[in-house]
């Protein structure tokens, strides 16, 4: 079964393959991941569709939890969280059928992004069973090209953050010299 | 030179311009940085051209692979951060064995390696690597600094991650325009990770349940390992076990947390631990698991593994929680401050708790004490060859429990690891959980750099010693007085006995002939060395490598075809031992 991993991660260069590092590491084949800045531009939300062996999926979230770079890793397989997808599709249409795929579309609320002689450019959004139904009714239109964007979650429940706080650096600075001098035995 | 002074008075205290490399040394001082292993190349120029008259000391080794361990070994010696250096691509490459070794096993250390300038990144520049990639998963985490003004926050974020929580290596990759370039420097206040949360405390609560848990048992069995060393918390851990009086094992990293000694500590466990401790684990209704990852060579088969026990866990890595054993009760926190407050509770309960189970328990330690009898460990000695658990045992006794012991990887490891008793912890050195060959020699070397008054025996196979033949001149130079003892069989002696054992005695590539002559091998380095099979000279030759005030090697021909026993085979249960070789009929 796929799991649904929702991630607040800090928007450095490395988190993205620390993450995706885990995985792959496990032998695990990603489904689908998406990410992008949160309101807060320093830190970014992923949601990663992956399968993973059901024994194994606690021990991964803690692993992810583990990394430096993770504020936050939570499995929205089974809470409540609202998941969308959204596509983008090229449909070529002969005049003849123009209609009746603007009929379509309306049905399953797809947006006409561009229209041309050669057909329509379509965006549609839902969860993923409704985008593989309207696929499959495009296609019986026409050859179609199809990009995908991978599952969104958001959490119908409030996490508490847990993030941990600044820590006061001092390095010993006064008596480093003499340490040193002692642990080197030199004299300078 | 005034940057020499202020680095020398670790003091810079306001913004300063300083080169990167001179930043970057200033903060390794203000870590309290006294010694880094390593070797230089192309891009560290800047920063070698820095150490050249920098109070920190820097010891050249032989490969960079050696750095790493001797930083570990200095590490693991001494429980401060141990660090090293390497030039970029080969160097970087060449340090990854030992930051998987520190990573497996949880020691502090950092790595600083060059990389190539900036705007060459990505160029397929000369010795390029992507360092940073490649060291993603061989260490707790890593850095890559293209920009001089991050450079004091990531060099102290790397120290605070190395040391705290369960500990680990970190690398910092810096590119050579950055330790070209300059800057003002001022001084790192504070650091902030938001997404690396430490867990210290323990639950009260589940401290409370655990000392109930404990009192409660009839056969109460404590397991602790490496995480003990790790904190610090021997002490709390010999009160625990004392009032509690349990039975316990320490893991092979965990060796001394406990002094061997001490009247409740049987050995260690495991695939190759003595027949009382995996009897007693397997017998066991409750297991007190203190910084331990339930490894396998531990458990064995995991589903037969201590099979009657409830078991309470506490670690400081939420993540080995039910990893490989479910807990009935877990405690995440530093092993130290848990068994502080659980000592407390414990001892709150103890005047009910002594009564509750007192014939039960008395059975068990009966129970204990007979297994113990039945199969002892004792060391195989021989009046006409030299046996290899002989020359553990003639160490353990020149050591008293009070030397370091660094070990290779392999049979001698293990009979290391059984007959030599250590008092404290930090003295047993070993590459436990990567099982890294090569780790002996080096480590020593860090560890008698940490630790100058030890006496350091560094005990290695024929094989693992081959690995690091090079660093006898690091040796060499600095008249480490390093006593050197090579296990000798003339075999890959762990490979050679599974050979035995499970195919059918064909022996496939185990047979390491030519090893150098020993007296001329140390003599061509300047220092002792020596051969022996004369069971009759192990003693005295042993002292006289003692005795000697510099480097000694000793080259012990051990009879060839001695197997490890016990030994739990891979894949069983740890209580179904085979306790030693088939004895021939009528004998």
């Amino acid at each position: 079964m796929l799991q649904l991993i929702s991630l607040l991660v800090e928007n450095k260069p490395g988190a993205l393959m620390r993450i995706t590092g885990l995985l792959s590491a496990r032998g695990y084949n990603i489904e689908s991941l998406t990410v992008a800045r949160t309101l807060d531009a320093t830190l970014s939300r992923m949601t990663i569709v992956v399968d993973i062996e059901p024994h194994l999926r606690s021990q991964v979230i803690k692993q992810m939890n583990k990394l430096v770079n993770v504020l936050q890793a939570s499995d929205l397989t089974d809470s409540p969280a609202v998941k969308r997808e959204m596509a983008l599709l090229r449909v070529r249409a002969p005049l003849a059928s123009r209609t009746a795929i603007l009929k379509e579309s309306e049905i399953f609320g797809a947006r006409v992004v561009d229209s041309s002689t050669e057909g329509f450019a379509l965006e549609v959004t839902g969860d993923s069973e409704k985008l593989d139904e309207f696929l499959d009714v495009m296609r019986s239109y026409g050859e179609i090209e199809v990009t995908r964007s991978g599952a969104l979650a958001i959490s119908l429940e409030a996490k508490k953050l847990r993030l941990a706080p600044p820590v006061p650096r001092n390095a010993a600075v006064e008596e480093t010299d003499e340490k040193l001098d002692h642990t080197l035995g030199k004299t300078h | 030179m005034s940057t020499t002074t202020a680095h020398r008075t670790g003091g810079v205290t306001e913004s300063k311009l300083m080169s990167g490399a001179q930043i970057l040394l200033e903060c390794l001082v203000r870590e309290n940085v006294d010694c880094i292993f390593g070797y230089p190349g192309g891009v560290t120029l800047p920063l070698y051209d820095a150490f050249y008259d920098h109070p920190i000391r820097h010891v050249l080794v032989r490969h960079e692979q050696n750095a790493a361990f001797a930083a570990s070994g200095y590490a693991r010696s001494t429980g401060k951060v141990g660090v090293c250096c390497a030039t970029s691509g080969p160097g970087a490459t060449n340090l990854v064995t030992g930051l998987v070794d520190s990573l497996m096993d949880s020691i502090p250390v950092v790595a600083i390696t060059g990389q190539v300038s900036t705007k060459l990144i990505g160029s397929d520049a000369f010795q390029e690597a992507d360092t940073f990639g490649i060291t993603r998963s061989c260490t707790k985490h890593n850095f890559l600094v293209k920009n001089i003004a991050d450079l004091p926050q990531v060099m102290h974020e790397a120290f605070y991650l190395a040391s705290t929580g369960r500990p680990g290596p970190v690398l910092v990759d810096v590119t050579k325009d950055v330790l070209q370039a300059q800057a003002h420097y001022t001084p790192v206040s504070s650091i902030h990770l938001p997404g690396y949360k430490v867990f210290t405390e323990g639950h009260t609560g589940q401290i409370r349940r655990a000392a109930q848990m404990i009192w409660e048992a009839k056969r109460p069995f404590v397991y602790a390992g490496g995480g003990i060393i790790a904190a610090d918390a021997s002490e709390e851990l010999r009160e625990f076990v004392e009032l509690v009086d349990a039975p316990a094992v320490t893991t092979l990293m965990g060796l001394g947390a406990l002094p061997a000694a001490h009247p409740n500590y049987i050995s260690m466990p495991g695939m190759h631990g003595s027949y009382a401790a995996n009897m007693g684990m397997s017998g066991a209704d409750l297991l007190i698991a203190l910084g331990v990852r339930f490894d396998d060579r531990v458990t064995g088969r995991l589903a037969a593994f201590a099979p009657h026990a409830k078991v309470i866990h506490v670690d400081i890595d939420p993540a080995e929680i039910g990893k490989n054993r479910a807990a009935d009760l877990p405690i995440v926190g530093d092993v130290k401050r848990v068994l502080e407050k659980l000592n407390k509770v414990v001892q709150e309960l103890a005047p009910q708790g002594r009564e509750l189970n007192a014939t039960a328990r008395a059975d068990w330690w009966r129970q204990i004490r007979d297994w113990k009898s039945e199969h002892p460990l004792t060391p195989e000695v021989s009046t006409s060859e030299i046996k290899p658990q002989h020359v553990m045992r003639e160490i353990d006794r020149l050591s008293g429990g009070r030397a370091i012991v660094t070990s290779d990887v392999g049979q001698h490891q293990m009979w290391a690891a059984q007959f030599i008793r250590f008092d404290s912890p930090r003295l047993w050195l070993n590459s436990g959980g990567l099982g890294s060959m090569g780790f002996g020699l080096p480590a020593a070397i860090g560890a008698q750099f940490a630790r100058p008054d030890k006496l350091v025996f560094s005990i290695v196979g024929d094989g693992g010693f081959q690995m690091s033949i090079p660093e006898l001149a690091t040796i060499a130079n600095h008249g480490l007085p390093i006593k050197i003892v090579v296990v000798n069989n003339g075999y890959l002696g762990m490979v050679r006995q599974w050979q035995e054992l499970f195919y059918n005695n064909r022996l496939s590539q185990v047979e390491i002939a030519g090893f150098p002559d020993a007296e001329k091998l140390a003599g061509a380095y300047g220092f002792k060395g020596r051969t022996i099979e004369d069971v009759h000279q192990l003693a005295s030759a042993l002292e006289e490598a003692v005795h000697e005030p510099g480097p000694y090697l000793l080259n012990v021909r051990v009879s060839p075809t001695e197997n490890v026993y016990p030994m739990v085979p891979a894949g069983g249960a740890i209580n179904e031992m085979v306790l030693g070789a088939p004895q021939p009929v009528g004998a």
